[in-house]
């Protein structure tokens, strides 16, 4: 088994989603990960702000960030354990973001 | 499939009405708290701030979807919900120097420390949610408010619905139900509303308006044509939660909102078999009377008891007297017409509009004569684009065989009705003529 991160992008707009949206939303993203920490395949994750700092070169500049387009802004991660990486990306399909237009980015972590 | 799905969903919405949600995440759960909690957190900030208190809300459920969505729901979810409200709205207050916005009854005692938690805390005890969302209820059905807004304004603020799940109930466009939320803001900041219980004086008055804006709720839900039944059953349930709470409030639990609470178990109890598969209408003549839920009719005459008493009588007192005698009777020619004739006399007198007349008129067919019904019939004024009206005159004169003049009226009737349904009825009565 590897472990392999997911990076989700866009999905839900928070900001307007209305109550009864933000709680389909959550029950779909509850039953996913229910789900893969059935199968044993989960590690853990988190939602992320959106806010964020980012800190640039050897001066170590500091900036207000992400400046991109909110849709590219990461939104949450979570650490999965696959056999390689089709199976990965067979779970990654399974993620409910893509009901809400988003966007997973499937990463091996590299073995040390 | 479907009408399983239905009688689920209206076990559940039965559920809803007569225990608290503990231990699992109900339906809805995210909207009925969110109505709760603006309605706590405006009472507390003002009802001008009410725009804070949406987005202490908001930032609550997005709190929860981010830990309940990875972490699991908690065991007991609406107050996990209030202690992170209660927790929010303590640092909003905090931050902030001056309290001269906050209602002034709240002002200075959430300046000092020790009284500021101690009062976050109290308003969020059940009795005083209630209570809020009483308040809450005359604020948004204010009599200086038009009546389309005070519907939306309380489907935003009290049942919890963002601005594109009206205007989808509604069948009109966002920007149609923003303008209605906005004229009800400005009145409210026109007139200073503010959200107290109204004095004993104006009480009457001021509950008979939360009442009709109820009822024009649920009916939007029970008569409408929209296409999604989920939507219709939604307005119905959510008429019928608040209807609820002022029945169990001491200060609105007047025989007339009981008989509201009646008339509304009476008519949800026939949803299920008021469509057929396809989700066409189905006819009272024509339901399957083994469809109706009789958890709700009896819980349609338990109102109807319990309002019987201190005497009052209201227009909800009849048409919920109408709606259980339709219920008690086991088919529809065994249903007592000479009363529901006698109910329709009395709700004419009381509110005289020709749709009561129109009804009054189709109960005296069965009640007296054919003869009759077409008689009163004839006499309504105001219904001339009303496709019932003569498709009901078309249906007496059917019965009478004169069928020339049932033809006649059938299709006036057919050419005024935009629904596919009625139209296929109109279609199968025309050419039977």
């Amino acid at each position: 088994m590897k472990d392999y991160l997911l990076l989700f992008r866009g999905g839900l707009d928070f900001s307007t989603a209305t109550p009864e949206q933000l709680q389909q939303a959550m029950m779909k993203w509850r039953n996913w990960i229910a789900e893969l920490t059935k199968d044993a395949r989960y590690n853990g994750g988190n939602r992320l702000e959106n806010n964020g700092t980012v800190i640039k070169g050897v001066k170590k500049q500091i900036f207000d960030g992400p400046h991109t387009e909110s849709k590219e802004i990461v939104g949450g991660y979570i650490s999965i354990k696959a056999g390689d990486k089709q199976e990965a990306i067979e779970i990654a399909k399974g993620c409910p973001i893509f009901n809400y237009d988003g966007i997973v980015e499937v990463r091996e972590v590299a073995k040390m | 499939m479907t009408a399983l799905l239905r009688s689920e969903k209206l076990q559940k919405c039965n559920l809803l009405l007569s225990s608290k949600n503990i231990h699992e995440l109900t339906d809805h759960l995210f909207r009925h708290e969110s109505g709760k909690m603006v309605s706590v957190l405006s009472r507390l900030l003002g009802l001008q701030n009410m725009e804070t208190a949406q987005d202490i809300v908001q930032d609550t459920l997005l709190q929860a979807m981010n830990t309940w969505g990875f972490n699991g729901i908690p065991d007991n979810p609406s107050a996990w919900l209030y202690r992170v409200a209660k927790n929010k709205a303590i640092d909003f207050l905090r931050r902030r120097k001056k309290f001269k916005e906050i209602s002034p009854q709240y002002a200075y005692l959430v300046e000092s420390e020790y009284s500021l938690t101690p009062t976050v805390h109290n308003l969020f005890l059940e009795n005083e949610i209630q209570d809020s969302q009483l308040r809450m209820m005359f604020a948004c059905c204010h009599p200086s408010i038009p009546e389309e807004s005070q519907i939306a304004m309380a489907l935003k603020t009290l049942c919890g619905l963002g601005v594109n799940e009206i205007a989808r109930a509604f069948l009109t466009n966002d920007e149609t139900i923003s303008k209605r939320i906005y004229r009800a803001r400005e009145k409210i900041r026109a007139e200073n509303i503010e959200l107290d219980v109204p004095g004993h004086t104006d009480l009457q008055g001021r509950l008979d308006a939360v009442l009709k804006s109820l009822y024009l709720l649920f009916n939007e839900g029970y008569n409408s044509s929209h296409p999604e039944w989920l939507i219709r059953d939604d307005l119905c349930e959510e008429a019928m939660r608040l209807c609820l709470l002022l029945t169990q409030h001491p200060l609105t639990g007047y025989p007339r909102s009981k008989a509201l609470f009646s008339l509304m178990c009476f008519q949800s109890s026939r949803l299920n078999a008021r469509l057929d598969d396809k989700g066409n209408i189905v006819l009272l003549k024509y339901q399957d009377r083994t469809r109706w839920h009789l958890p709700l009719i009896q819980k349609g005459f338990d109102y109807l008891d319990a309002a019987a008493e201190p005497f009052e009588v209201s227009t909800y007192h009849f048409e919920a007297a109408i709606a259980s005698l339709h219920a008690a009777a086991p088919s529809f020619e065994q249903t007592d017409w000479k009363s529901i004739y006698h109910l329709y006399e009395m709700l004419f007198q009381a509110q005289p509009n020709p749709v009561i007349a129109m009804n009054k008129a189709i109960a005296s067919a069965y009640a007296i004569s054919k003869q009759k019904a077409l008689e009163e019939l004839k006499e309504i004024k105001g219904l001339e684009q009303h496709h019932l009206y003569y498709a009901s005159i078309g249906e007496m004169y059917f019965e009478l065989q004169e069928k020339e003049n049932a033809r006649t009226y059938f299709e006036k009737a057919f050419r005024l009705t935009n629904s596919q349904t009625e139209k296929q009825l109109l279609l199968e009565k025309i050419s039977l003529c």
